[in-house]
């Protein structure tokens, strides 16, 4: 049992600001129905830059319902650069503190509103879709990492999976995560960006060969750890048929494992122009 | 506020006969069943009795039987000693659904350069036999499978399993800490070599368990000391508690008939009042076999930690499959073996039922539990018709 806070309890039993906009200003949505938790901010903001208006959607525990309604009700009243001074530490405060294993929650709610700020100002992408995924597991990025350990003074891997969830999966990632607390302590180099040795010019049976290659020997092992499987049905140009197996094919994130993994892998390894489709 | 219980996989009240069967020896029958003198002699004739009622309760010798502190240690012993006694052999063959005291242990083997094979399970939760029969080879040391699982009641052909194993020379263990009281088995039948169980499941007190030891096996203890229990588990008896487990084992024969009949009847009814109730919601795990007392329940788009603290107000305890109860970020490794899908895994909730249950307690929760899952769908982002997530790795 979680040691919740009453004001958590209070703005979990009794949530303030529940819904959606219909004329929004604008909108944060992040995380998803795969990772346990989702959050999604409406902003209505006026002429002067006010945030007039802020209504969410929360799936996940009670303390991101908590986060995301102390959030809410944080930022109301505030202009938009006011608002994007609340931290994740600021929201945490405000419900009296949260177990240091739900911190992720708050920084869902940081992150959240992050993404309608950068909606409302046209920008083409959050800032926390930017960098490389570190964590696949939970799709947490490089720039998300390094954010938590800066703002939070974070020293210990294990409290960056409290404040991100990076790493509380599988754990394969644990390595890099050391790597990256090592950097902010000033310890090691950045992350070098491995470009990947792409072949040019194959033909297309050497194509089929690589790709089979790439498969069974990476993407097959990785998929078998949860359960799941795949198998290369055929390679039609650039058009790789695979079908999924095991709990892959009765997973709901099986797309999302196809194109940001599988796909994505074949690309950098093979052809930037591949299409992964799956056949059932 | 009166609590309605309804995690008896979790653990269980003490039965109250259970208890007063115990009283006395934590008072005036404190002596030590070691002892040479009668007042300690009387202690161990107790424990001769509750020796004689758990064999009677599974169909083997007194002298099968080991008294020892939990499931947890009967899953250790078991493993341990069926590897200690062969060391010749380096596989274990296993299942992807087995409790953490079997599963963790044998992770750990693996690190300690053992061979492991885990047995998937289909989407219903069950095994398939041909799986474990390719899975056997000529080092494999021990088949270690599961009577029931503790998180949706779902139950393995063990009886089948035990026979596969001995046909081909292969040691076998069970835990079997769900499934006593609840569905009757003998041990004359089913050929496992050991068997775990533990006394807070049924109705006896923490801190005690029994395991069973086929005669002519070979055992390796795993606790070393003074010659209790024969020297195979050293350590001064838990008196009370091995008398408190005895007992619950009579009452478990007695019992076993009123659980598939009345407990199963209160466990239907909540379940397909719920299903009734509430749209977008299905069973984990093939419900025709089941343990009687559990159901596991996964409702689409919202969160088990959520739903178990909305039930908490109203004395409601339940436990989930969800990731944020225990503390882990992913859902229970036995709802991913079975490929439930996140949608709903996330939203799964386990019902364990008792004798000490009501219609009433059945009636509350089918009243309140639909307005808590409305309630946490209207709040979640994620609805019926909208099909798929936002993007994510996961
Ligand atoms: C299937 C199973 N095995 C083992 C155990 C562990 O039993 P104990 O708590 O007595 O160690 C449990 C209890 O949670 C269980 O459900
Ligand atoms: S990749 Fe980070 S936990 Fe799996």
């Amino acid at each position: 049992m979680w040691e919740y806070t009453d004001k958590v309890r209070e703005h979990f039993i009794n949530p303030k600001n529940v819904g959606e906009i219909a004329d929004a200003s604008c909108v944060g949505e992040v995380g998803s129905l795969a990772c346990g938790d989702a959050l999604k901010l409406f902003l209505k903001v006026d002429e002067n830059d006010r945030i007039v208006d802020a209504k969410f959607q929360t799936f996940g525990c009670a303390s991101a319902i908590a986060s995301s309604s102390a959030l809410t009700e944080m930022i109301k009243g505030k202009t938009v650069d006011e608002a994007m001074d609340v931290s994740n530490q600021d929201i945490a405060e405000f419900l009296g503190g949260l177990p240091k294993e739900k911190m992720h929650c708050s920084v869902m709610g940081k992150e959240a509103l992050e993404a309608a700020v950068a909606n409302l100002r046209g920008l083409p992408m959050a800032p926390h879709e930017e960098g490389e995924v570190v964590c696949e597991c939970f799709g947490v990025t490089d720039t998300t990492i390094r954010k938590a350990i800066a703002e939070n003074n974070l020293k210990t891997v294990e409290e960056i999976t409290d404040f991100t969830k990076a790493g509380g999966g599988c754990g394969k990632c644990l390595d890099k995560l050391a790597d990256l607390l090592a950097e902010s302590k000033g310890g090691l180099k950045p992350l070098q960006p491995v470009a990947p040795a792409r072949p040019t010019g194959l033909t297309n049976l050497q194509r089929m060969k690589l790709i089979s290659k790439i498969i069974d020997e990476e993407i097959s092992p990785s998929l078998q750890k949860d359960g799941g499987n795949i198998e290369l049905v055929d390679v039609d140009g650039k058009t790789v048929l695979v079908q999924l197996r095991g709990a892959c094919s009765s997973c709901k994130s099986s797309q999302l494992t196809l194109k940001q993994f599988v796909e994505k892998r074949l690309r950098d390894a093979v052809d930037p122009d591949l299409v992964v489709e799956e056949v059932r | 506020m009166p609590v309605i219980y309804m995690d008896n996989n979790a653990t269980t009240k003490v039965d109250p006969a259970v208890l007063e069967e115990m009283l006395p020896y934590f008072s005036e029958q404190y002596g030590n069943p070691s002892s040479m003198h009668m007042f300690g002699g009387m202690v161990g004739r107790k424990l001769s009795e509750a020796r004689e009622r758990v064999a009677a309760s599974f169909g083997c010798q007194p002298g099968e039987i080991i008294f020892n502190a939990c499931g947890t240690e009967g899953d250790n012993t078991a493993i341990r000693s069926a590897l200690a006694s062969q060391p010749d052999k380096r596989h274990i063959i296993t299942t992807r659904v087995e409790h953490p005291a079997v599963l963790n242990l044998v992770k750990h083997l693996e690190r300690k350069g053992y061979e492991a094979t885990y047995l998937g399970v289909d989407e219903q939760g069950r095994l398939d036999l041909e799986e474990l029969r390719d899975a056997i080879r000529h080092d494999t040391a021990l088949i270690s499978v599961m009577f029931a699982n503790n998180e949706t009641g779902v139950i393995f052909p063990i009886k089948e399993i035990a026979e596969i194993a001995k046909e081909r020379g292969v040691l076998m263990h069970t835990d079997a800490v769900q499934v006593l009281g609840k569905v009757p088995f003998d041990l004359k039948d089913i050929p496992v070599d050991f068997l775990a169980v533990s006394g807070h499941k049924v109705h006896a007190p923490k801190g005690v368990g029994a395991m069973f030891v086929r005669k002519g096996v070979q055992f390796r203890p795993f606790m070393m000391g003074g010659h209790q229990e024969h020297g195979r588990r050293a350590g001064t008896e838990n008196t009370t508690g091995i008398i408190g487990l005895g007992k619950a084992c009579e009452l478990a024969m007695g019992n076993v008939t009123h659980e598939n009949t009345v407990v199963r009847a209160l466990r239907d009814k909540l379940e397909k009042k719920l299903i009734e109730a509430v749209p977008d919601t299905r069973i984990n795990g093939v419900v025709d076999s089941r343990l009687p007392n559990t159901t596991s329940l996964a409702f689409q788009f919202v969160e088990g930690e959520s739903i178990l603290l909305m039930l908490d107000a109203f004395g409601v305890c339940a436990s989930s499959g969800s990731a944020c109860t225990s503390g882990s970020l992913e859902p229970s490794h036995v709802l991913r073996a079975m490929g439930v899908p996140f949608t709903y895994a996330h939203g799964s909730i386990r019902f364990s039922l008792s004798r000490f249950n009501t219609e009433a307690d059945v009636d509350l929760v089918v009243a309140e539990l639909p307005k808590i899952i409305h309630r946490l769908r209207e709040i979640s982002p994620f609805k019926r018709t909208e099909g798929e997530a936002p993007a994510c790795t996961c």
